[in-house]
């Protein structure tokens, strides 16, 4: 079995399976998609106290989630290449970089639209607010290292040092603030509890959370296989590929 | 030789680099006063506000100060090219890495907090707030040393590499800082600020163990 996996850590095999993948990922995603948004947004019944505008938790808590993942994968596929010297490490932790931080822009952003008219202010110096503030403070940081950086074998290990480091400080970074301040309401959906929320307006979150994900994979498979044509752009099968009229 | 002594010859090459630069030791001070001075420009005169802000005002100052310095770290190593002999020597790479964290600290920072502890008179900051924040920097700025190298590491030979250090190490800062201005401003009030203090210690703790391997590990990914 693990000599089976071991081929798609070969960038050329995982180039293959990314591309054989995608379409599916990106038509699975998008039937989701349709159907989530239809259950959220017309289905579902408007929250006694927040009336319509609740409905934007159904972009907002996906791509708040998804920042956080995406930091996770980033992070666990930095320790592979360094541990490991695994290339697709490389590959799939600088792929999944920008995906990761447009998730967080995305989340901050749905976050202060949902704010303004619950909370009355664009942003508050809230715990969560901040944490994710501080989030794409790190992405940024590793996107601005990955440009500075020429050579892009060496930016990507480079890159990955930062991206462990942030792993590591992610926890702190959040406690700390948490610790200095709190405002915003719990978590809606644990693991450990059951969720605070209707089951009428859950259902279409998990649908829209499944259709983030999926999209989020087929994306980061994507700008995988861009980098990948472009790490081994000197090899002999990356010339057959385009010789043989990609894409 | 054994590795300890390799470890002292490090730091006792830190001393004589940065005793040939001492113009360069003093920008970073000169630059912490500007910036604490900066501010009641900003806010005005009133002396209640201006001590109330001064306590945050001097970590904040602290911390860029530090900032501007890190590059320093490796940059004339990288330069001379004594930074690959350093890598390529036999002896434990995260134990000389801690080496230059420290001779960093001893001649960047330990300046910075004196001049620091000096500038409270022009915040009216009190006797038990001053203590505090003496003792807040001197747990708390050792981080800024040992995950400000990593960040050097991460940076020494690229083109505008200060501002690029200070983009990613700013925010692995802010733990420092929320709890070093938390512990004064309580200190302030009369409150106690022991657990501010742990957290420091805490943080200074983690940061000894974890960052010299991460710095290794950068300056690997960097040379090799």
């Amino acid at each position: 079995m693990f000599t089976h996996w071991h081929k798609y850590a070969s960038l050329m095999h995982f180039h293959t399976l990314a591309r054989r993948l995608t379409p599916w990922l990106y038509g699975v995603s998008g039937v989701l998609f349709i159907a989530g948004l239809i259950s959220g947004l017309v289905l579902a019944p408007p929250d006694y106290q927040q009336g319509e505008s609740f409905r934007i938790i159904y972009v907002h808590v996906p791509s708040a989630w998804l920042s956080m993942f995406a930091y996770v994968v980033m992070a666990g596929a930095a320790a592979a290449s360094l541990i490991w010297r695994v290339k697709l490490g490389d590959v799939l932790a600088r792929a999944t970089a920008p995906v990761g931080a447009s998730f967080t822009a995305l989340a901050l952003i749905t976050g202060s639209l949902w704010g303004k008219p619950m909370w009355g202010t664009w942003w508050v110096w809230d715990a969560r607010l901040t944490s994710e503030l501080l989030l794409l403070f790190l992405y940024l940081g590793y996107l601005a290292l990955q440009s500075a950086i020429e050579d892009r074998r060496a930016a990507a290990r480079a890159g990955a040092v930062l991206a462990v480091v942030g792993v590591v400080n992610i926890p702190i970074i959040h406690y700390s603030v948490e610790w200095w301040s709190t405002l915003h309401q719990g978590a809606t959906l644990t693991k450990f509890a059951a969720p605070s929320i209707a089951t009428s307006m859950l259902i279409p979150l998990l649908i829209m959370t499944a259709a983030f994900q999926l999209f989020f994979f087929a994306t980061v498979l994507v700008r995988a296989r861009c980098e990948i044509l472009e790490f081994d752009r000197h090899t002999q099968w990356v010339r057959n590929l385009v010789s043989a009229g990609y894409p | 030789m054994s590795a300890f002594s390799a470890a002292r010859a490090v730091l006792l090459r830190e001393f004589l680099r940065l005793g040939r630069k001492r113009g360069q030791l003093v920008q970073p001070l000169l630059f912490f006063l500007l910036v604490a001075v900066l501010f009641p420009f900003a806010v005005g005169t009133d002396a209640t506000l201006i001590n109330r802000l001064g306590p945050a005002v001097v970590w904040v100052a602290v911390l860029l100060a530090t900032t501007l310095s890190l590059d320093e770290i490796f940059r004339s190593d990288f330069d001379d090219g004594s930074l690959e002999q350093l890598v390529l020597s036999v002896y434990p790479l995260p134990l000389l890495v801690a080496m230059k964290s420290l001779a960093h600290w001893l001649t960047s920072i330990a300046p910075l907090i004196l001049l620091a502890l000096a500038t409270t008179w022009l915040f009216d900051i009190d006797q038990t707030q001053r203590e505090n924040l003496a003792a807040s920097l001197l747990l708390g700025t050792p981080v800024f040393s040992l995950v400000g190298a990593v960040g050097s590491a991460l940076t020494v030979g690229l083109r505008g590499s200060a501002m690029l250090l200070a983009l990613i190490m700013l925010p692995l800062y802010i733990p420092v800082l929320i709890f070093g201005a938390a512990a004064v401003a309580n200190a302030g009030l009369g409150l106690p600020t022991n657990a501010e203090h742990y957290f420091l210690a805490g943080l200074a703790l983690m940061s000894l163990t974890l960052a010299p391997f991460a710095t290794a590990a950068a300056l690997r990914a960097r040379l090799g």
